[in-house]
Order: structure tokens, then sequence, then C-alpha cells
């Protein structure tokens, strides 16, 4: 009867087309082993099949159109925007589409708080701010500002052809906006930095623009790997690594595997992505949340879109699925970050910033492997690679501190730029891993407050230039319109990163004993019950149990010692008496 | 050779049941301080969970069986609670004993224990044995119905089925320890156990045949 059992998945098959289906395969198996003749009929059906194939994803190249051929995008280009206004002249809904993303206005309406978030509303500790950065920072940004001008253009008041189609739609790998440039492709010769006799060349737009396709994880990866600075610096879980990762991993993206792209989860349409770090679906309410059913109109980018909350089969199936309840499944199935041999920043401590060299540059230190450690112009870091997550009950809400909000630190003397919504008895949450990002950076001690700063660029006040913090708050306070004492201290922050990408291979995820033990991974989480962890005792039933199982085993050691005592005595007198 | 005389005291079945039901309590105690987090040695907290579970779910066996045959066999009467003699069988534990006098409950068939086991066994039966199943299916059945919101309402949560789980455990721990003691105070120290395991008692060597303490029993 076995072969039944790989024939039973087989969908939409009636019941008797399935009964007739095993008829035919036990014929034939019967066949196989009556004669040795047909057995090229048999190999036709194959009686253990493995697990339903899922087919690569096609990338790029599958599609009906080959824009090598367009004569629209024969070029030559002079700059980004026009290639942007030839793809407009087919692709007509795409940069009105482009322009009501975060992708492009940095900006959005957190639902649920009615907060703005976005990168150009709330601080951060890693470059700490936006306003005044926006020449550099705008390397990735989905747009072209004016790379000539020091004034920033809003991104609102920007036409349709500054919309930035290649930075995502890229197939030939050879796309990338130059530094400093307000996100431009370098379309001439350009020194960087200015004065250094370093130059940045030119490239082929045209080229480009007839290489165009579904984005891959390197074209997200331009910017989703680089946050923070470089490669793999702010989330741990993403970085350059997962452009061809292995399947140790991440166990959909495995490049010799399955292949995920960004969008198999992150399904986009109309250039909408779904999924992000300011609203996350912390906790599935009403199992299963397949992709296409009625009710998942969030299109959430979740594990349980495709693996529903009791997704553990075998015989540690029940035990492992009723962890789904409390557990993200991150929490156990990405049991470290920053994996991929690419180091993620820990600590960042703008206050020790400012030293010299011998040879009066900003002074750089880095370790064995080349990273920086020490940058003149930035402060100490502390890098981590597979880093223990931490872990916090999470409702999927998270808090942003906006530019310019008034805050006092906490009786650590520590602020936390972002706080995660959550508690073991709202019942909307789960707990999960998360990176917590520890920073050191300028805080104004009397309106109290969080500085945002100017770093970058080539100017006097640019602090990445001149190392000057007092020119360096005062232009990127005056940049976000925002007052400040003149005065600046420095005060350690945290901002807390979901940790959800890297997920390794099922044999590597952790073992019960990681948690179910003293001082485990979730030794920190209250409102839980955690068999093998000895917070969760009762004090009481511990003491008086195992204190009076002591007596009783005192007990009964006295009772008996003195019984065999007396008894050892009296055996004396008796065989004294007998002589 | 002086000559021996069996009082079959313990049944084929019961001596069966007496003996794997001890065996699967120990265990049960030694993976169930395991998987509480007691000690950390030896065993994996997984295994020690597997472990926990079959045994509970042979020892649910072997009680469907013990329970049919008690009835069946109008046995459960051996556990009727009776005060007389209680003083004397007592004072025998606290002082005769150390003298060497012999036991004062005189034990038969009918009436194989004395009354200060009869408490005993009655405490196991009616309040370590049901705290310990009550919440331990709670746990069995926990992935299947611990979300579901009555246990809330009623105030019942893993943590407070856990604590009686372990509150059953440490009775249990400490009328192991005492019970093993006491089935050293036969007229050898091995009679009681012996007797446990062949089903009848050797005469006492010395007068007042069939008496003796019986400890090492079934519960």
């Amino acid at each position: 009867m076995a072969f039944l059992l790989p024939l039973a998945p087989l969908p939409s098959t009636s019941h008797w087309r399935r009964a007739a289906a095993c008829c035919a395969a036990a014929a034939l198996f019967a066949a196989a082993h009556a004669t040795p003749a047909p057995q090229s009929a048999v190999a036709t059906v194959d009686l253990q099949p493995g697990y339903r194939v899922v087919p690569k994803i096609p990338n790029g190249t599958k599609t009906t159109a080959d824009h090598s051929k367009f004569k629209e995008l024969q070029g030559p280009f002079q700059s980004g925007a026009e290639v942007t206004a030839a793809c407009l002249r087919c692709h007509t809904e795409a940069a009105a589409q482009i322009k009501g993303t975060i992708h492009w206005k940095w900006e959005q309406v957190e639902q649920d708080s009615k907060r703005i978030v976005g990168k150009s509303k709330v601080m951060n500790n890693f470059c700490v701010s936006v306003p005044s950065n926006e020449q550099f920072c705008t390397g990735c940004h989905v747009g072209y500002g004016d790379a000539k001008s020091a004034e920033f253009t809003a991104f609102s008041k920007r036409p349709d052809t500054d919309v930035d189609c290649l930075v995502c739609h890229d197939q030939s790998g050879k796309y990338k906006k130059a530094p400093y440039q307000s996100g431009n492709p370098p379309t001439s010769r350009i020194e960087m930095p200015p004065g250094s006799g370093k130059f940045i060349e030119p490239i082929d737009l045209a080229a480009i623009a007839q290489h165009v396709g579904a984005p891959s994880r390197a074209n997200c990866g331009t910017c989703h790997f680089s946050g923070g600075g470089g490669d793999g610096v702010k989330h741990g879980d993403l970085d350059s690594s997962l452009i061809k990762p292995n399947k140790a991993l991440d166990v959909h993206m495995d490049a010799q595997g399955l292949n995920f792209q960004c969008e198999t989860c992150h399904v986009t349409g109309g250039h909408q992505v779904s999924g992000g770090h300011y609203k996350l679906d912390a906790k599935h309410l009403g199992g299963q949340y397949v992709r296409g059913s009625q009710h998942n109109i969030g299109s959430a980018a979740s594990c349980q879109s495709c693996h529903g909350d009791t997704p553990h089969k075998g015989s540690l199936a029940q035990d492992l699925n009723m962890h789904t309840n409390t557990i993200a499944c991150q929490t156990c199935h990405i049991p470290e970050f920053a994996r991929g041999g690419v180091p993620t920043k820990m600590e960042w401590d703008y206050s020790k910033a400012g030293q010299r060299g011998p040879d009066g540059k900003p002074l750089v230190i880095k370790d064995e492997h080349g990273h920086p450690t020490y940058l003149g112009i930035k402060g100490q870091f502390k890098l981590g690679e597979d880093v223990v997550p931490d872990y916090t009950w999470f409702n999927g809400a998270v808090k942003w501190m906006n530019l310019g909000e008034n805050v006092v630190p906490n009786e650590d003397g520590v602020i936390a730029i972002n706080q995660y919504g959550g508690s073991p008895t709202d019942g909307k949450s789960r707990i999960w891993p998360v990176k917590t990002m520890k920073g050191t950076q300028p805080y104004d001690p009397e309106m109290h407050r969080l500085l945002a700063i100017h770093n970058a660029g080539f100017d006097d006040a640019a602090y990445w230039h001149t190392m000057d913090w007092q020119k360096s708050i005062a232009a990127g306070m005056k940049a976000a319109g925002l007052e400040w004492s003149g005065k600046y201290t420095f005060v350690k922050t945290t901002t807390t990163w979901p940790i959800t990408h890297m997920v390794a291979p099922k044999d590597k995820a952790l073992q019960c004993a990681q948690c179910h033990t003293e001082h485990g991974r979730l030794e920190k989480i209250d409102g839980v019950y955690i068999p093998g962890r000895s917070k969760d005792h009762q004090p009481w039933i511990e003491t008086i149990g195992l204190g009076l199982a002591g007596l009783s085993l005192a007990g009964v050691i006295v009772h008996g010692g003195i019984r065999s005592m007396l008894w050892l005595r009296r055996r004396g007198k008796s065989d004294g008496q007998k002589h | 050779m002086a000559k021996t005389q069996h009082v079959i005291l313990f049944k084929r079945f019961e001596r069966f049941w007496h003996w794997s039901q001890a065996a699967l309590i120990i265990t049960l105690l030694f993976s169930g301080f395991r998987i509480h987090g007691l000690y950390q040695l030896g065993i994996d907290f997984l295994t020690a969970l597997r472990i926990h579970r079959v045994a509970a779910w042979s020892l649910v066996v072997l009680w469907v069986f013990a329970i049919f045959w008690h009835f069946t066999t109008g046995e459960w009467k051996q556990y009727v609670p009776t005060f007389d003699k209680i003083f004397l069988v007592a004072r025998h534990y606290a002082w005769g004993m150390f003298r060497g006098e012999s036991h004062p409950y005189h034990q038969t068939p009918a009436r194989k224990h004395n009354p200060l086991q009869r408490l005993a066994y009655l405490w196991v039966k009616l309040m370590i044995n049901p705290i310990l199943w009550i919440s331990g299916i709670y746990l069995l059945f926990f992935a299947d119905w611990g979300t579901w919101p009555m246990w809330k309402q009623w105030g019942i949560s893993l943590q407070t089925v856990a604590w009686a789980h372990t509150i059953g455990a440490y009775m249990m721990l400490m009328f192991f320890i005492v019970h093993v003691y006491l089935t050293t105070t036969g007229h050898t120290p091995l009679a009681h156990i012996k007797a446990m395991i062949r089903g009848y008692e050797d005469d006492a060597p010395h007068p007042s045949p069939a008496q003796g303490l019986p400890g090492a029993q079934p519960r």
C-alpha cells in the first residue's frame, strides 16, 4: 500500500480517478515484479516522488518583452531621468505608483498609531538623521535629485522623470548611484571626494536600460543590505551574503535551491511592496494566512502566509505546534543573525569620534578582517557575527521617536529611540528575536532632545569633513527646522530591529534545551511558563517540597540507624548470653 | 530446616502491578524533575520529556487494569481506613521496633495493611494521585486545549497547573522515600521485598508466625 501515499497529494483528483490511478499504479507495480520487460513503463510512473517540487523563480529572462530590442532604449542617455522618461512611455503608471510609496516619500502615516514614520522623520542611532545630509542619503532613494545644487528638493515636488527605475530593475548588475550626487548615477567622470584624485567612472545607461527585469535580491540589497552606511551594518539579517546565499544561510533564498527573491514573500503589486518594519504581523490571529485566500487582504509577508500556524510534522508536531501561539517562527528558526560572513554593527559610539592619526587625517582602526572598528569621523564601533538575538514580546507595533521629540534618558541613562509594543497578556504578541543596536549620540541636555547632525558633505559644517560637533549640530538642527540650546552632550540610545531573514534549515533550528533550561535563550522573558527554568518555579513549593523530602530522607536514615544500632547491641547481648 | 509456611499475600497480578508501577514512578520522578529543571545532568530536556510521556501513558494503561482488578476482586476494601490499633502500630514504629518487639498488627491476606498503611495509601490514592493525574492530563493535552478560553476564565494557566503537578511530585517523592525505607522493617531487612517478589513471606524465625509489616506493598 505504500504507493498510495505518493499519489494522495494529487490536487483536485476525484475519488474515482484517484482509485483508478491507484489501480493503474498497482498493475504497473505488479507487472514490474512479474517480468523484467516493462521496466521502461514503470519508469514513467514515479512511485516515490519527492515532496512537491517548487519551481525556481524565473528571474528577468523569461518575460515576454526583450527590452534590448526597444528603439526607445537604444540611447544614448545623458541622465537617469532620460531613461525614466523612456520607461514611462510604455509603463505609464509606474512613476505615479512609486511616488505613492514609502520608497519614494520616506515617510508614511502608520495606520494604528497615526504617527508619521519613515526615515526622513524618525531618529536613528546609525547616521542619526537625514535632514541636511540628503545629497548623500539619497544615494539610497528611488529617485534623482539635483546633483549640483546644495538645496534639497522635496520628493513631493519632483517630476515623474525623477523616479529611478533602474536601481530596482537593472539586471546587468552595472547600475550604480554615485555618492553625494543626490541619487544620480555617474554619467561623467566624477572626482570623489573632491580634490582627492580618485574618480568614479561613468556608466552606460543605454546598455543597462536594455537589461531590465523584475527585481532580484541584489537589486533590493543595493539599499537594504547597506542600511546604516555599509554592508550589513543596520539590520544584521540583511547583508550582501544574501545575494547568493547557500541553504545554511537561508533555506528559502538558497541560490542553488528554492532561490526565493525578495518579492516571493514581499509580494508586490503596482509597486506596492508588502511587509515592512514600521508595522509587522507579529502574530496571526485566525490560523493560516495563505496567499490568495480571501481574508488575506493584508498580503502579509510572513512565515504563516505559506506555512500556516501549525507547520510542524513528525512525532514532535504537536509539541512544536503549540509553541506557535507564543513564539514567533523566527525565534527558533533564525538561531543567530549575521551568519553569512558579513558583520553587523552592534554598537556605534559617536562620542569617541574626532581623533586624528599621525598624518593628520581622521584615525582609522580596523580589525583582523579589515572591518573598521574605529573611524575618526564616526567614532567607535562594535561589530558582531553569528549574533544570538535578544528576545522580546512583540505585537507588531513599533513606536519610533521622531526628530525633535523631547525625551529624557531612563534610569540606566539610555534613550530608546524605538519601542516595541507587546506583552504576554495582550493576546496579540509573540516572542520575537530582535537586534538591539546600541548607540551613543549627541543630545541636548537643556532642551532634552536628541540632536540632528550634519555629517555628510564637503562643507565646513559636515562632521565627516571637518569633525566639528558645534557646527555639525547647528547645521543639522537648522535643516530639520528644530531649535536647540546650543549645548550638546552624548547619550546612550537603543534601536530595536526585527530579525526575520536568514532562516536556517530545520536541523539548524533551536533545540528544546536552548530555552528549556537554566539561563537559556528566553531567560529574560516574563509572562510565560517555560518548563526547565527555575525562574518559573514557585519558590515555596520548591522549598517546602525539597525540604520535606530531605527531612523524610534524614528521618528514615536516623530511624534506620538507631534500629540497626540497637539490633547490633541486642545481638551482642544475646550472643553473650549464649556463651 | 525450619518448616516454612507459605501464606500468599500478594497475587501474581498484584506483584506485576506493584513492580511495574514502581519502575514507572521512579522513571517519572527522574524524568519529571529533569523537565522541571531541578537538575540538568544525564539526559537532555527532550529525551526526558519523551520518557515522561511514554511512562505516563504506560501508567494510565496499567491503572486501567489495576482499577478493574481492584473492583472485580474486592481488593479495594484493603484501603478502607480504620483507626483500630492505630496507636499501637504508631508506638511500634516509634519505640517497639527499636527494642526488637514484634509487630502488633496481625497480617492476613484479607487484611494486608496495618492501620497506618491504610491511611498512607488512602492519602496516596485520594490526594497525591489525583493531583498528579488531573494536572498531568492537562499537561499531556496542553497542546490541544491549552488555548481554550475557559482556562483563563477559571484562572487556570500552564503555570498554576505545573505548580500543582510539582506539589504532587514532591509528595510522591516523600512517599517513595518512606515507603522504600519501610520495606526494610520486616523480620529481616529483605523480608518484605522478597514477599513482594515471591508473593509470600517466610515465617519469622521467632514466635508469632505471620507477623510483620508488609511494608513493600502495593498502594
